[in-house]
């Protein structure tokens, strides 16, 4: 069994690195989707900190994906190079997130969601007003401009599969940091304070610096996966940022599992990658009814199983919550 | 100028504290957020559109038929939002606390789309129930319409508050939303009383909507959700499980979005209800009138 296991992993990463080549002429769609998949799989690891190891709802996380969404368009489209960028988006999100949670962490449950609900939408109306920065509602780039192409030594990012490429390997870097940090003292911190907040506090966890700490990371893998997306698609506009899109975050981390690393990926594919592979197979005419039955199914998935498809080892220990 | 700001505000203030109350008093019974209540105020308000479109003949008696297009919509939200308790949340009293708040996502998204799959993707215009006369008043426009919203979310504010305070049903709400388990040692029917809560609420929510509907004139599948958000937000700003709070929250909200329209810039509005809702809660977690709630431990 444990001889099995152990070529899994490396099958799966063989798999994930040989499959766009095989669509590569005849379904390049199933690439743009994967991408995608993988543009979510980021965002939700992200997000996956503050809710799953922490505890903390969000409801407002497109917000940094905004974020490094914007930077990233308006460095680019003034020719900075996309590997400067992506530090810079990276350290404004955290710096965003950190200020952001100087005054909301202390906040309980409800109103942190509430806040950062907010807080998201200040964002995205922010975004659709300052006309002179964001280009509004039109979006960026302006007409006339253009966003500077990804330069990795020689190869020049056009087509979708570079992408797929890059944002693979940006999902393996989530992927492992996530893992690390599950197992870390920072991880089990997270978890603590989860449970039991006052517990965490006096066996001798510092609360407010450790949800600091946890709030900044997934702010920098939101902004992140925002730079990358902005690059890819080459074109952005504040009705991607909407307070739907932070809900369905929270959806993907709940259904698949809080917590658990397998879960969110289970949850990101269910909910961005079947919609798009039922658009394909059914045809246009089920197309209207595809958000009508997706939200009855999301009802069924969660009235079944409510810790989410694949729970949380470590969550199915915690003890009964008193509330 | 400054009168004027403040007869909007009332009337909007009395739409969002309506709508306020169904997220609040949900809130204080089950401690979830009914995102899904939105949809109510939606449906709510296509009710009543189809009551006044489809009962043409009703309007030769005006004095009939606004009480009739209310109740109809009292009694559709109400339902719609006891089966929805029924359906998605009571399966889930027991599961993590994100588990019904994902659940009520999907009837949000479920409703709207079938909304806009049975009726239409554009909006509609509200049809004319009413003679709108304009009064001045001190410089200021003041009309019937606006008159009417004001007095009417009173009226029900009030009937809500002796309901909740005076009569047996009230009381037995009041303890179920402080423990329910003790609630049904002395014989409460728990589940009874949260399905009235959730119609109570409902109800409220669809007024909202029709309200909403004859003051802006026009109706559509998505019509809930920005005045969701600023209805909920409401409701934490007064402290959320807290009616009165839920009330003076609709009103501050409303008169601050006029105000900000007014003074400010009505572009952001927006952003300026949500940035006070973000100050109230750094100065004041628990919400203006929210008790200190000290964490269980």
């Amino acid at each position: 069994m444990k001889s099995a296991g152990r070529y899994i992993l490396p099958a799966i990463i063989l798999l994930l690195i040989v499959f766009p080549l095989v669509f590569l002429h005849s379904n390049p769609y199933a690439i743009q989707v994967a991408g995608l998949i993988g543009i979510y799989l980021i965002l939700c690891l992200g997000l996956n900190i503050t809710i799953g190891y922490t505890g903390l709802l969000d409801l407002g996380f497109m917000a940094f994906y905004a974020i490094g969404a914007y930077i990233a368009a308006i460095l680019s489209i003034n020719n900075v190079s996309f590997w400067i960028i992506l530090p810079v988006c990276m350290l404004a999100g955290g710096v965003v997130r950190w200020l952001l949670g100087l005054p909301l962490l202390k906040l309980r449950g409800d109103y942190l969601a509430i806040v950062t609900l907010a807080f998201g939408e200040i964002v995205r109306i922010a975004a659709n007003n300052a006309v002179s920065i964001t280009n509004g509602p039109k979006g960026l780039p302006r007409v006339g401009e253009r966003f500077s192409s990804i330069n990795f030594f020689s190869i020049k990012f056009t087509e979708n599969i570079h992408f797929y490429y890059l944002i693979l390997f940006f999902v393996f870097i989530a992927i492992v940091a996530s893992r690390r940090l599950e197992n870390s003292r920072l991880g089990r911190a997270l978890v603590a304070i989860r449970e039991d907040e006052v517990a965490a506090e006096l066996t001798g966890i510092n609360v407010a610096a450790v949800k600091s700490v946890a709030f900044v990371l997934s702010g920098i893998f939101g902004a992140l996966s925002g730079a990358i997306y902005a690059h890819w698609i080459g074109f952005i506009s504040p009705e991607m940022f909407t307070f739907w899109e932070s809900v369905f975050l929270v959806a993907m981390i709940v259904i698949g599992g809080m917590g658990n690393i397998s879960g969110v990926i289970l949850g990101v594919f269910l909910l961005v990658g079947v919609p798009e592979i039922l658009r394909d197979t059914l045809g246009t005419r089920f197309v209207d009814y595809r958000m009508l039955i997706f939200g009855a199914v999301m009802v069924a998935v969660i009235i079944f199983r409510p810790q989410g498809i694949l729970p949380s080892k470590r969550r199915a220990l915690e003890l009964e919550a008193h509330v | 100028m400054l009168i004027q700001q403040i007869i909007n505000g009332l009337t909007l203030g009395s739409i969002y504290a309506l709508f306020a109350l169904g997220y609040t008093m949900v809130y204080g019974i089950l401690l979830m957020i009914n995102f899904a209540h939105s949809e109510i105020f939606m449906v709510g308000a296509y009710c009543g559109f189809w009551f006044l479109s489809m009962l043409p003949f009703l309007s030769a008696f005006p004095g009939l038929l606004i009480p009739a297009m209310f109740l109809a919509a009292i009694i559709f939200s109400g339902v719609l939002a006891v089966l929805m308790e029924r359906v998605a949340y009571r399966p889930l009293r027991r599961a993590p606390r994100l588990a019904p708040l994902i659940s009520a996502i999907g009837v949000s998204i479920f409703l709207q789309n079938l909304m806009m799959l049975a009726v239409s993707a554009q909006s509609q215009p509200y049809p004319e129930s009413f003679n709108i006369t304009r009064f001045q008043f001190y410089g200021a426009t003041v009309n019937s319409l606006q008159i009417f919203i004001f007095l009417l979310s009173i009226v029900l504010m009030v009937l809500l508050e002796i309901f909740i305070h005076k009569t047996k049903v009230g009381q037995a709400i009041r303890a179920v939303s402080q423990n329910h388990v003790v609630a049904q040692l002395m014989g409460i029917d728990v589940n009874k009383i949260i399905a009235m809560v959730f119609f109570i609420g409902g109800g409220l929510g669809g007024v909202a909507g029709v309200l909403n509907g004859m003051y802006y004139g026009s109706i559509k599948y998505n019509m809930g959700f920005l005045p969701g958000i600023k209805a909920f937000t409401a409701a934490v700003v007064g402290g959320i499980g807290n009616i009165r709070g839920a009330i003076a929250g609709g009103f501050i909200l409303g008169l601050l979005e006029a105000f900000s329209a007014g003074y400010i810039s009505s572009e952001n509005k927006n952003i300026i209800a949500f940035a006070v809702l973000i100050l109230v809660l750094m100065v004041r977690p628990g919400g203006l009138f929210g008790e200190e709630v000290t964490e269980k431990i």
